[in-house]
């Protein structure tokens, strides 16, 4: 059925996408022209490396802030999930076996998102002071956890994920790729993926075509929750290492990223293509700064202008 | 300038992308004249209209206001030359109270920084007064007030500083009977004092009564300007759609069967109570009601929207309990709501996500979505209820109202329904998709659907209807056959006024 639809219609059907949406394509394509003429380390195979192992903490955030963003709201304590589960990963290897513990930050991350999505959902608070408080929460259940940095014992943590490769490409970036790849499987062949991209256009219309949208504002809590604590994990086997103070900041990158590649705050836009374009640029700015030693304060600054222009560059007349 | 012209458009062109909204566009019309203007959705009324107040800009063409022609880019500009414009669509702040809203912009004050409160409030109390509302409290807040009290609000707004020319773009859909008497007669003082008054209404029975001429347009174009009392409602029609319009209201073939559903003692606190009345399969009831009567709130609970607080209701004979919009879906009971842009439709979304929201777990297999069973089902539906869209994947923002509603329809369609609860089904919807919508009514219940068809205009209710329901202040007043109904029993019942001898 679906190659019988001719070429033209499906042209006809994308006919109202405008340039600006691909805005985010032209960014980076700009980007890279830039950092092949600036830097002659750019190009080099230890660089690229390099870069793909560094989005993946933003990339993993931002899948499940896009997921979040899209039902209409907004996760501020994923930087926060991100310490929790990366200090509980690599501290309880102590205690239990290393895949053990994975589990349990995992599952500790889910709690988060439960929480969040639990408050948001039943008691129709607003997502931004629910997760501001969880923020605050889980900052401190991990200064409980531990209050110092935390090695892991098993040195499988760090050979295995932040410092194995599949063939030439890190570990931790083709988890991400793979993680990009399901929800973007999730959101546009799911049913409940669906509901999900509904939900942010129109809650009211979505209840009343006896859609569940507790249950899947819930959903995507949760799933908001679990991928915050992936790149908890991931981000400190790569670095060897978890700080009660990781994660700070994060959730922004993250809703840049989102919003760079057509997220819009509040539902209603947004993919999963258009975050791992959002994800990339960010990451090859921060790259191509930190190649120039450009102090962090300019950094922020770049990036700040970076999101208005493509959230300027996609505004309605 | 002769007083006779006191506004002339001329040759008004206006594209969006690629569609001409006004092609060609002249028209005129005097001071102190109730001017109306007439025509199918997205015949380019609304467009034109924008363009005298100064929110479109025109791609070309001439506005000449007392004999001198102006140029308007904003609406701050139309403001300064006495043009204000009532939107269908509110432009009043909620938290704010009818004062503020009132005089937004120009609270009295002192040296632009203190407010007068108890100057404000007296204004606003002087202008709401004018229009008959004594009753409303200028310091409430806007949230918290009926729709209908909403629409007054915004005219006060835009008559508080006298406009010469005032545009009123569907006044009325809101608006009870009573309060469309009030607006009539504002409207006639206003002509009175020389402000030249445009009407735009879908119910010419309301233009009938108020205008003193009427421009038709059709397609972005000028059909002609007529006076009021030299053309018949089906003249009017027949310019508006380009055929003449037979039947407005088509008749059915087959006779009602068994009962699909049964409501006993239905009542939700503070809404309604005691409802009880039952809809058979092949059968199309009518409920009637003013604005506040509960009809709206009954059709909510049996959908589960908002659960009723007490009493039975049961589908095919069988007894259901209905506490979601999701359990009456699975009880194959739909509801088209009044509201299509606040809670019919997700405008971010496409037309083929919007058709299948209600049916997403008949389009997968377990979890996942079948795209091409999808496409197919949804293009079944667009195809049967002339959905015009150039493809399935357009966003439903870029439709007319008119398609609008037909995708909010097809949706439902497609949950296969056994009873269809449908709120003002063609509200705000051009003649033409009016007459399809009846069409496609009456080919479901000729499938067997039984029909439950609110709506506040009386010719479609007893144009449709096999029985009628009638509602007043949260208590059904009324069960009436089809035969033995007619306009002014409706009104009184609904109105609780008891007709005696001949006075009314």
């Amino acid at each position: 059925m679906k190659a019988a639809v001719p070429f033209v219609d499906r042209m006809r059907e994308t006919a109202r996408i405008r340039w600006s949406d691909f805005a985010f394509v032209g960014i980076f394509v700009v980007l890279i022209l830039i950092s092949s003429l600036v830097s002659e380390t750019f190009f080099t195979s230890r660089n690229l490396i390099n870069i793909s192992r560094q989005i993946v903490t933003n990339g993993l955030i931002s899948i499940g802030m896009l997921v979040v963003i899209l039902t209409g709201g907004v996760d501020l304590s994923v930087g926060s999930t991100v310490a929790l589960c990366g200090i509980m990963a690599t501290g309880l290897q102590k205690q239990m076996p290393m895949p053990a513990a994975i589990l349990v930050a995992l599952v500790a991350g889910i709690a988060v998102g439960t929480a969040n999505g639990f408050f948001i959902a039943r008691f129709k608070l607003q997502p931004f002071i629910v997760t501001l408080a969880t923020m605050g929460v889980v900052r401190g259940v991990t200064y409980v956890f531990s209050e110092t940095p935390q090695t892991p014992v098993d040195p499988a943590f760090r050979a295995l994920l932040g410092g194995g490769f599949i063939g030439p490409v890190p570990t931790a970036s083709v988890i991400m790729v793979i993680c990009f790849f399901v929800i973007w499987v999730f959101l546009n062949r799911t049913i409940p993926g669906r509901a999900v991209v509904a939900i942010g256009g129109n809650e009211e219309a979505v209840r009343l075509a006896g859609i569940n949208v507790k249950g899947h504002l819930l959903l995507a809590y949760i799933l908001c929750g679990f991928f915050a604590a992936m790149a908890g994990v991931l981000l400190s086997s790569r670095l060897g290492i978890a700080q009660p103070s990781f994660g700070a900041g994060f959730e922004l990158d993250a809703i840049a990223a989102v919003v760079i590649g057509g997220g819009i705050l509040g539902g209603g836009g947004g993919g999963a293509i258009g975050t791992f374009w959002g994800v990339l640029i960010l990451g090859v700015i921060d790259n191509l700064l930190n190649q120039y030693n450009v102090q962090s304060y300019y950094q922020q600054i770049i990036k700040g202008l970076i999101i208005l222009a493509a959230v300027l560059s996609r505004r309605k007349k | 300038m002769s007083s006779d012209c006191f506004l002339s458009m001329q040759s008004i062109y206006k594209r969006f992308g690629g569609t001409v909204a006004l092609r060609d566009v002249s028209m005129s019309a005097s001071i102190g004249e109730i001017h109306a203007l007439v025509g199918e959705n997205g015949a380019g009324k609304s467009t034109l209209m924008n363009v005298l107040s100064g929110a479109v800009t025109p791609d070309s063409g001439r506005i000449v206001i007392g004999g001198a022609p102006v140029t308007m880019s904003t609406p701050h500009q139309a403001n300064r030359l006495g043009i204000r414009a009532v939107h269908q669509e509110f432009s009043l702040v909620p938290h704010l109270t009818i004062a503020e809203n009132i005089l937004m912009g120009r609270l009295p004050n002192s040296g632009g920084l203190w407010v007068h409160w108890r100057q404000a409030r007296s204004q606003a109390r002087t202008i709401l007064s004018g229009l008959g509302f004594t009753a409303l409290d200028a310091r409430t807040r806007v949230s918290r007030l009926s729709v209908s009290h909403q629409q007054v609000v915004e005219i006060a707004k835009a008559l508080a500083e006298k406009p010469r020319i005032l545009i009123l773009d569907e006044p009325s859909a809101v608006l009870s009977k009573d309060e469309l008497a009030l607006l009539f007669s504002l409207i006639r003082r206003l002509k009175a004092e020389g402000t030249l008054v445009l009407y735009i209404s879908h119910r010419l029975e309301e233009v009938f009564e108020i205008a003193d001429r009427i421009t038709v347009l059709r397609d972005g174009e000028v059909v002609g300007t007529v006076p009021t009392v030299s053309v018949s409602q089906d003249d009017l029609i027949r310019m508006m759609v380009g055929r003449s319009v037979e039947e407005i209201y088509p008749r059915r073939s087959v006779p009602p069967g068994e009962e699909v559903l049964c409501v006993e003692d239905l009542g939700r606190e503070g809404e309604f109570q005691k409802v009880t009345f039952s809809v058979r399969r092949g059968e199309v009831v009518g409920m009637f009601g003013l604005v506040g009567s509960g009809r709206t709130a009954v059709a909510r609970s049996i959908f589960g929207a908002e659960p009723a607080t007490s009493g039975r209701i049961s589908v095919q004979g069988k007894p259901v309990r209905l506490r979601s919009p999701r359990d009456a879906v699975n009880a194959g009971v739909s509801l088209v709501t009044e509201d299509r842009k606040r809670d019919g439709l997700v405008m971010s979304c496409s037309v083929r996500d919007n058709v299948s929201l209600a049916s997403l777990p008949r389009m997968g297999h377990g979890m996942f979505l079948d795209t091409a069973r999808q496409t197919v089902l949804v293009q079944e539906k667009v195809d049967a209820l002339a959905v015009r869209t150039a493809a399935l994947g357009r966003s439903v923002r870029t439709l007319s109202g008119g398609n609008q509603q037909k995708v909010v329809l097809a949706k439902w369609l497609l949950s296969q329904p056994k009873v269809l609860l449908l709120d003002e089904p063609t509200r705000g919807v051009d003649i033409g998709a009016k007459v399809e919508i009846y069409h496609l009514i009456n080919s479901l219940v000729e499938t067997g659907v039984g029909v439950l068809l609110i709506s506040s205009e009386m010719p479609e209710v007893l144009g449709m209807s096999d029985r009628i329901l009638v509602m007043r202040e949260g208590r059904l007043v009324g069960n009436l056959d089809r035969a033995e109904a007619n306009e002014e029993i409706l009104l009184q019942r609904a109105a609780g006024v008891i007709n005696s001898g001949g006075q009314t």
